[in-house]
């Protein structure tokens, strides 16, 4: 009923790059603009999931592209240039988010969003975005730890052993916030009975 | 023993993941209502959040731009630590260098002056020192 025609297709044309990544990987700088250009809303896409505002996401954005750069010599063609660089913009923001601790700033603002594959059916789009909201929402009231390791695994399909990797945790504890930040999700979207308002509470 | 359904909630929402359920859970599932609801639940959750991946938040018009100036900027800081503290074999030879451009920098300056024409001369002429 929601926008489920739109996941079938991850965005494949902003990935599809691998002669400009290999390029790159070459030393051609004019290549990894072309690919900066390309995969820059992606990458604050996922920042900003993680960090939770826009001046964070883009200080985490340019720490990543900044490693990236030094590091795609040693990318290795085998694996995606999008995992990579998602691998990569996990780990800063997991750095930025430490040094940041004290003061924390945890709300998701409103942002505008772009849907890549609006749905013909409007009621159906109006109750998928509601939906999306309600859950954007329940994803900023998460601790930064829980909402991390959510976001890596279920919207950006990162294997648990590279989320623990990235966040520095052990893939045990990795799987443990997962259960604990989709139980909290689950609770507040989708309560069984006598689960509601159970949501906000303690977990 | 029987199994209690919170005992099962982890491997429920590992399940929504792909994840297999063992034997006795697999087992409980299949007869117990709550827990079958909280399995298609977790699916649910795991569908939207994946369908969050489609969508892609709009930066600021200038990230792209503050990216690249960002590396160009550390592309410049990287080569001045390079050559400042380049390796003990490299350091006189760059320090004579820098030195040489600095001699060359201030006669030119000196003489730019006071007669530009011949200022030009004394910079090359020591360039070749």
């Amino acid at each position: 009923v929601t926008s489920d025609a739109a996941v079938s297709q991850p965005d494949a044309t902003a990935w599809a790059l691998p002669s400009l990544v290999l390029a790159a990987r070459q030393g051609d700088r004019r290549a990894f603009e072309e690919l900066v250009r390309a995969t820059a809303a992606d990458t604050y896409s996922l920042a900003h999931r993680l960090v939770g505002n826009d001046e964070d996401a883009s200080d985490v954005v340019q720490e990543a592209y900044l490693r990236a750069f030094r590091g795609i010599s040693r990318f290795r063609g085998d694996a995606q240039f999008s995992t990579w660089l998602h691998r990569i913009t996990a780990n800063c923001a997991a750095t930025h988010l430490g040094r940041r601790q004290r003061h924390r700033h945890d709300e998701i603002d409103d942002e505008a969003v772009v849907d890549d594959h609006p749905s013909r059916d409007p009621e159906a789009v109006a109750e998928g975005r509601a939906l999306r909201d309600r859950l954007t929402a329940a994803l900023a009231e998460l601790p930064p730890r829980l909402r991390a390791v959510v976001v890596l695994r279920d919207v950006y399909d990162l294997p648990h052993e590279a989320i623990a990797a990235e966040l520095g945790i052990t893939v045990t504890a990795a799987k443990v916030r997962l259960h604990r930040a989709r139980k909290r999700l689950r609770e507040q979207l989708f309560p069984l009975p006598g689960e509601e308002g159970v949501g906000a509470g303690p977990v | 023993v029987p199994v209690r359904c919170d005992a099962l909630a982890r491997s429920l929402s590992a399940a929504s993941d792909g994840e297999a359920l063992d034997g006795r859970a697999a087992r409980h599932v299949e007869t117990c209502l709550r827990c079958q609801a909280e399995l298609a639940q977790y699916r649910k959750l795991v569908r939207v959040l994946r369908a969050l991946r489609t969508e892609v938040l709009s930066p600021g018009p200038s990230l792209a731009a503050d990216i690249l100036t960002g590396l160009e900027r550390a592309g410049e800081r990287s080569a001045a630590r390079s050559l400042l503290d380049g390796r003990a074999s490299r350091r006189p030879l760059a320090l004579a260098g820098a030195v040489a451009l600095g001699v060359v920098a201030a006669v030119v300056l000196r003489s730019v002056g006071d007669r530009p024409a011949q200022g030009a001369i004394v910079g090359r002429r020591r360039r070749g020192q």
